[in-house]
């Protein structure tokens, strides 16, 4: 490791992420998604609007298989507004040579986050004729970037001189199946070197709690950073919506007091009870952060974490 | 066994637009027994394209032969002389016979009646479903005899993903999640933890890419 790697401090990376978990904070995290265009104004605008309220910002890489600007580009636009990127990373469209490449890449452009996701099936898309890649799957890219990143190797066992140091996420959905191997394959993600996790959207608040117990009675919440993740629903139509993906849960109870809101006050009430789920996340014992991920309604971000008590933001000491 | 089916009409007429005289060949293998390119659908072919071609006007003579094999020289030996006959060759077997036909018959306009689709078989009449992507490294040892290849979606070697719900793969309803079944296979027979561990990526260059792949058995040889 290098001395300007920040290993005097212990700490793997130079992430603001990695930097506010090691001193103890509930991080706070929010998903921006680059548009399908090739304008940076509105990754820009959101960006400027969230830095002052989340400590890293998520940029998706061609979420549900759309073809939209690029996550490592879009993540350039953010430190530009000020913010810390974590760029996401699929496992759909690029092989092991174009991913290996792509992490140099960022980390030569100062990205010092990645989520490594296997990626959301094409056929959900706008190409749904497209190939699909998956030469490796997601946990095995969560090894790859930890081998380049710890041992200075590529995959391929041949060494680099200067590693991209990526602080290293993954996603876990507490709400798949099979449950009982959701922790299971969590661990596996722990193994293979993940220093993060960012949950799926969180709303089945007791299935979490069961989830994190398990998580807890394999020590696993002490080896790697569990932020659950939120989503703000803009009405009942979305969260009913949301109830038929696959991998979603979301209460009764939850879906007949945004039935019962008029429809003028539903994305208030959406609001609302996202910041609710963020104080009951908050109270699960080893939970470390939240992700926010307020799909194609980034401007409601920092409404919801100060209506969760979450600001200010800590600054990096 | 190589699953295939039959191509639209208006595709396979397509390629016949300069033909006066058609060979329409089928194979005894695979191809029959899932019911694409055997004697009978052979016969439903020719039929069908000679309708066609009447009520077109245009005179076209229609032969037919069926291989045992289209994949072996001996038996694509057998159609020699009617392939003599004919300007063009419209094969019913895989993709393997069209193109030992073409190897064959190389003055011939050689071209498929069928979509060669998968390895696979018939899960109940009438219905053949994948099973196997020929990947050259087989991983069903530690897979609970499925194949995550194949069968999943995202040929996950580290499943399931998250999108797997009540069984059921985030594509479609219709689609088992293999790692569901993984689970539960492995579950069943007590071996569990073959799937804690991490699986290293795969060598695909066992699967594709670099030309055809190529089995020798030296012992075999002549």
């Amino acid at each position: 490791m290098s001395e300007e790697n920040g290993n005097r401090s212990g700490l793997k990376t130079d992430s603001r992420i990695e930097k506010l978990l090691s001193q103890g904070h509930f991080v706070v995290t929010a998903e921006i998604g680059p548009p399908k265009s090739a304008s940076p104004k509105g990754i820009i605008k959101n960006a400027t609007l969230l830095k002052d309220a989340v400590d890293g910002m998520n940029l998706t890489d061609n979420q549900t298989a759309i073809v939209r600007l690029s996550s490592i580009a879009a993540a350039v636009h953010v430190m530009s507004a000020g913010g810390e990127p974590i760029i996401q990373m699929t496992c759909r469209d690029r092989n092991r040579i174009a991913l290996q490449s792509d992490l140099l890449g960022a980390a030569s452009l100062g990205i010092k986050n990645v989520l490594c996701l296997s990626g959301d099936h094409q056929s959900f898309g706008n190409h749904v004729t497209a190939k699909n890649v998956y030469d490796i799957d997601s946990i095995q890219l969560v090894s790859m970037v930890k081998t380049m990143r710890d041992e200075k190797k590529f995959l391929c066992g041949e060494e680099m001189k200067v590693e991209p140091r990526m602080f290293i996420g993954a996603a876990a959905n507490p709400f798949a199946d099979p449950f009982e191997f959701r922790v299971v394959r969590l661990a596996k993600k722990v193994a293979a070197g993940a220093d993060f996790i960012q949950t799926q959207a969180i709303f089945d608040i007791e299935r979490f709690k069961r989830w994190m117990a398990m998580v807890r009675d394999q020590g696993l919440h002490e080896k790697v950073a569990i932020l659950g993740g939120v989503l703000p629903a803009k009405s009942f139509g979305a969260m009913k919506y949301m109830k038929d993906v696959p991998g979603m849960s979301i209460p009764e109870d939850l879906l007949k007091r945004m039935k019962g809101t008029p429809k003028e006050k539903q994305p208030e009430e959406g609001i609302k009870i996202c910041a609710e789920l963020i104080q009951m996340i908050r109270e699960v014992p080893g939970v470390r952060g939240v992700h926010i991920m307020a799909v194609m309604w980034e401007e409601t971000v920092p409404e919801i974490v100060k209506m969760a008590g979450l600001l200010p933001r800590p600054s990096v000491a | 066994m190589i699953v295939a089916s039959r191509k639209p009409m208006k595709e396979i007429v397509s390629f016949l637009e300069g033909t006066s005289d058609l060979l329409i060949a089928g194979c005894s293998e695979c191809v029959t027994v899932c019911q694409a390119g055997g004697e009978k659908e052979v016969l439903v072919l020719a039929a069908e394209l000679d309708m066609y071609f009447r009520d077109r006007g245009r005179k076209v003579d229609i032969v037919t032969a069926v291989c045992n094999r289209q994949c072996d020289p001996e038996f694509v030996e057998e159609i020699s002389s009617l392939a003599a006959r004919v300007d063009t060759i419209l094969s019913m077997a895989c993709g393997v016979g069209v193109q030992f036909l073409a190897e064959r018959y190389r003055d011939k306009w050689v071209v498929p009646a069928l979509n060669t689709t998968f390895g696979g078989g018939a899960t109940r009449p009438g219905v053949w479903e994948e099973r196997c992507g020929m990947c050259g490294d087989c991983v069903l040892h530690l897979t609970g005899g499925i194949c995550p290849v194949i069968r999943c979606s995202k040929s996950l070697l580290n499943g399931p993903c998250g999108g797997s719900q009540d069984g059921k793969c985030e594509v479609s309803k219709d689609i088992d999640c293999a790692w569901q079944l993984i689970y539960d296979r492995l579950k069943e027979i007590g071996k569990l933890d073959l799937i804690y561990r991490v699986l290293p990526p795969k060598d695909w260059s066992k699967s594709r890419d670099g030309g055809p792949r190529k089995v020798v058995r030296e012992d075999a040889t002549v």
